[in-house]
């Protein structure tokens, strides 16, 4: 039998069931949504604490549908995943949405206004909304999203909904870490061309046109439709493969989130047919390689003395690759010590 | 490897009719290093406080001008208190009587900027304070 947290859909009891200074992992199990939320905020710090919580949780992880949106600043993908959200709690007893937003490369600042659009959601007792500034630096934006989900997942919320605008390679690391990603366009903004020019075609498993209300969206639909069939003509696929959708939707007037919602179930069904172990055991190697490289660059590069090491060896007048040769051999070696100074 | 940002929610409670000054101050936050999360016009204290309750913020600043500070901006603090949320710093900003300064800032309120404040005083004030609650906890949370 499942054990779900109690009080997660008892409007008085989400709040703050226990006392505060209950130990995080039994207060997330009570449904406390403070508990979700504080550690959340240790996956994005890359605190220690995150681990600890999540190793006694881990059973609890891998029940939830993850949502990936992603697509050109301006589709409506917040919109969207707002009626989404609306549409999916008439059968779901707890929805996550995780809204990722870019940080300054300057300032290291953000501003992070993706709830504007969700805020009917926000007082929903069976939904959580968590904004998230992308930090960017070696892929941990994706490492953080991923915690992000299986936090959610632990709690024992159904589906997540991922939003991340598609840009970068770090967002479309991202969404590549969920089971069924949508690639949101509108007429206009973001043509079929650029966007298969941009390669978010490639990662979508459903094509949501947006804004259908405007001019050019039919359009759109058919350069989409036509994209799809040539791509999945023009090499032999395995029997059975999915074949990507193309769906009109107009989230600003809440019309047709019912296709898109068949759609997404349909993605699901597909996966569910033997496919879905496979697919997340390759996400969840790359989600785990992830943390390794992180965690060996900080051990080495950081705390082992590799990056003084580096720059004394470049200061010496050597050649990058020749330094680089000198490095991976120490480390081979055993000749990096992460606990700070270089092994003598 | 323990990069904690400062998390501020930007809040318009009440039914003020724009919101540049509480956008403005949104953004000179952000070029501070801040992550700021601004949810629009029109908020209730519960839709304030549930939004500082699920994106975990240290800071809550409330920006109003319609003159309902006083019935408003006890309510957010209520309402962050029933959500164990009585640590967050809490500030506000906007057309706010001495007398009524005064009274909120004995009701859990740390600070309230008046009309004329410069903004970048806003943002030092916040990242003066938040180091120096920091420092008294140890920085974790
Ligand atoms: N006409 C029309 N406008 C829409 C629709 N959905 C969203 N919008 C508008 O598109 C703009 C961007 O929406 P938003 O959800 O913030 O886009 P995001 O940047 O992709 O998250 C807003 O002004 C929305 O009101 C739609 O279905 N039709
Ligand atoms: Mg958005």
């Amino acid at each position: 039998m499942r054990s779900e947290p109690v009080g997660w859909y008892h409007p008085g009891l989400v709040t703050s069931p226990q006392p505060p200074q209950a130990p995080l992992a039994e207060r997330l199990l009570a449904g406390d949504k403070g508990a979700l939320a504080r550690l959340i905020t240790w996956a994005e710090n890359a605190d220690a604490r995150f681990a600890d919580v999540m190793r006694a949780l881990h059973p609890r992880v891998g029940r939830a549908w993850r949502v990936g949106v992603t697509g050109p600043p301006g589709a409506g993908k917040s919109t969207l995943v707002n009626e989404f959200a609306r549409y999916e709690r008439a059968t779901k007893r707890s929805l996550g949405i995780l809204a990722v937003d870019p940080s300054s490369p300057f300032t290291g600042g953000a501003l992070l206004g993706d709830r504007i659009r969700m805020e009917e959601r926000t007082t929903d007792p069976g939904i959580y909304i968590r904004s998230m500034a992308s930090r960017g630096s070696h892929g941990g934006l994706a490492r953080a999203a991923v915690d992000a989900c299986d936090a959610m997942d632990a709690f024992g919320i159904e589906e997540i909904l991922l939003e991340t605008v598609g840009v970068g390679q770090a967002e479309y690391d991202i969404v590549a870490a969920t089971d069924t990603v949508l690639v949101v366009l509108c007429p206009g903004a973001g043509d079929g061309i650029q966007a298969m020019k941009a390669g978010i075609l490639e990662v979508a498993d459903v094509l949501v046109v947006n804004k259908a209300d405007l001019a050019g969206a039919d359009r759109l639909v058919l350069d989409l439709e036509e994209a799809v069939h040539i791509r999945e003509h023009t090499k032999k696929r395995p029997d059975g493969a999915w074949s990507v959708p193309v769906v009109a939707v107009s989230a600003g007037k809440g019309e047709h989130l019912d296709l898109l919602a068949g759609h997404v179930a349909r993605h699901r069904a597909w996966l569910e047919e033997g496919r879905l172990a496979a697919v997340r055991r390759s996400k969840r190697l790359a989600h785990v390689r992830q943390v390794v490289e992180e965690r060996l660059d900080e051990a080495l590069w950081t705390r082992g003395g590799l990056a003084e090491r580096a720059g004394a060896l470049l200061d010496g007048g050597r050649a990058p690759y020749d330094v680089v040769e000198t490095l991976v051999a120490a480390i081979l070696a055993g000749d990096v010590s992460s606990r700070g100074a270089p092994k003598p | 490897m323990n990069d904690q940002k400062i998390r501020v929610l930007v809040a318009k409670p009440g039914l003020d009719g724009h919101d540049r000054g509480a956008k403005t101050v949104a953004s000179v936050l952000r070029d501070h290093g801040m992550e700021v999360i601004y949810t629009g016009l029109h908020q209730t204290p519960e839709m304030i406080a549930e939004a500082a309750q699920q994106e975990d913020v240290d800071v809550v600043g409330l920006s109003i001008l319609s003159g309902a500070h006083m019935s408003l901006f006890p309510r957010v603090r209520d309402e962050l208190v029933k959500r164990g949320l009585g640590d967050v710093l809490l500030i506000g900003g906007g057309i706010i009587p001495g007398d009524d300064v005064t009274k909120l800032e004995s009701q859990g309120f740390a600070k309230l900027f008046g009309p004329g404040t410069n903004t970048e005083e806003i943002a030092k004030y916040v990242i003066a304070e938040m180091a120096r609650r920091r420092a008294a906890t140890g920085g974790r949370r």
